[in-house]
């Protein structure tokens, strides 16, 4: 299992556009809004936390149809299957290594982001730890969408539609922490409840998106 | 003793829909005619909301079976998983787009309402999130049954995903609550309540809700139906060939 997250991270780093397409992604996101809704500062900080949520949200969603596209094609999925780790685990992994790929720099970028966006001071540490909360959720979620559309030609569209609903919870959380953070609120209840929904879709995501690997594999 | 499950063999399911179909429907035009042209036209206008409060006969009944289509298809997908009864995959499969047409008349209806009422068409208020939330849930779940070929495939995956998308459902249904505080009223019906509204409004909408829930049911029947013709033309054709 462990070989299979570092076969992932090795593709991802050598193959090119693992680490930099979704990063790059964010921040072009980031800086089209003051074009669209204007340069008052006033304005932009008021909406940085949702906005900056919103850019974590689509990257993640843009790089989902990479976790299993290539293996399925080439029959590495196939292998896999008939080797000795259980699918699940595959699941796992392969969330893992789109969480590291994707998630990771997301968390790491998003204070200087925030300076963009005229974030308000305070918000900074609830940014950080609701988008380091939150997007292990969004990966597991997204390999999840994957997996039921890996054997879908130009399945891109349909992902979108299947996975966007099921982040609505871990997105109104993650907003509303930052938004609380920015306006001085309680900011802990709406992170401990993302780290809820965050636990629970690491349990039980892998093995539905074994499940329905399994039916595609069929 | 006949068992429930017999109606998993589709020829006593067709057999059985093909009695019960007549019925249904006519017991649905019948409630709903009654029910409608009741509270349409023979209850008197709200104290305060004029005569925008009959939009209750139609807006109530319809919310209720956008949700109680849902979790139909979420039992038959739960039948479907474990026993793998086709009959079962296809009244799921038959029934996502009668609760996508409840969801969208409940939301235009409550929109219809909502602009001299509330003076806005739309409010993000949590109820009404939701609804729309469950509209695009049943987007993605008709969304999937067409784009995959495989008629079992698409039963198992789409029944994944039900069950997943029901789990998410219910967490967003609360998360919306702790996001935005409503505009929209409390549940009016209850069970467990004395009276719910007063009696004069209470009959024609109880007789509307039977009408919806039976109007549900034949629709349901009659879609299924034509999904199992569906497949049997499709086994048919495929039986030429190979001859």
């Amino acid at each position: 299992m462990i070989g299979l997250l570092t076969r992932d991270l090795t593709l991802a780093i050598r193959a090119g556009g693992g680490f930099g397409l979704s990063l790059a992604f964010f921040l072009i996101f980031t800086t089209l809004v003051p074009f669209g809704v204007g340069p008052q500062t006033a304005i932009l900080s008021d909406i940085a936390p949702g906005i900056l949520w919103l850019g974590a949200l689509l990257a993640c969603l843009l790089s989902l149809d990479r976790i299993f596209q290539l293996d399925w094609e080439d029959g590495t999925l196939d292998l896999v299957a008939t080797s000795p780790v259980p699918l699940e685990g595959l699941a796992a992994m392969k969330a893992l290594a789109h969480w590291i790929t994707t998630g990771l720099p997301l968390v790491v970028i998003s204070p200087a982001l925030g300076v963009l966006l005229n974030l308000e001071p305070p918000a900074y540490p609830w940014l950080v730890a609701s988008l380091a909360l939150g997007t292990p959720a969004l990966s597991a979620i997204g390999t999840f969408g994957a997996a039921l559309t890996v054997g879908v030609k130009r399945g891109g569209l349909l992902v979108s539609l299947l996975v966007l609903p099921l982040y609505i919870p871990t997105l109104i959380f993650g907003a509303l922490c930052v938004t609380r953070g920015a306006a001085g609120q309680d900011a802990l209840t709406p992170l401990i409840m993302m780290g809820g929904i965050t636990m629970g879709s690491l349990a039980i995501l892998p093995f539905a998106a074994a499940a329905a690997l399994r039916v595609n594999l069929r | 003793m006949a068992s429930f499950w017999e109606y998993a063999n589709p020829r006593k399911f067709m057999a059985t829909s093909a009695f019960l179909l007549p019925w249904t429907a006519g017991i649905a035009a019948l409630c709903l005619v009654t029910g409608l042209v009741w509270g349409f036209f023979f209850t008197p206008d709200d104290f305060r909301q004029g005569s925008t409060v009959k939009i209750i006969y139609v807006h109530v009944p319809s919310a209720i079976m956008a949700v109680n289509a849902w979790m139909m298809m979420l039992v038959a997908s739960l039948i479907w998983v474990i026993r793998r009864h086709h009959v079962s995959a296809l009244a799921a499969k038959a029934a996502a787009p009668v609760g996508l047409v409840f969801t969208v008349i409940a939301l235009a209806t409550g929109a219809l309402w909502g602009q001299p009422m509330w003076g806005t068409w739309w409010e993000w208020d949590p109820r009404l999130t939701s609804f729309l939330i469950l509209f695009l849930f049943y987007l993605g779940y008709i969304a999937l049954w067409e784009a995959i070929d495989n008629p079992d495939s698409a039963a198992d995956l789409t029944a994944v995903l039900c069950l997943v998308g029901s789990v998410f459902a219910i967490i967003s249904r609360y998360a919306l609550v702790f996001w935005n505080q409503g505009l929209h009223q409390g549940a009016t019906l209850s069970l467990d309540a004395e009276q719910n509204i007063a009696d004069v409004f209470w009959y024609p909408l109880v007789i509307a809700l039977a009408g919806f829930g039976f109007l549900f049911l034949a629709l349901v029947l009659y879609r299924t139906q034509t999904e199992i013709r569906a497949r049997r033309l499709k086994a048919l054709i495929a039986q030429e060939r190979m001859a």
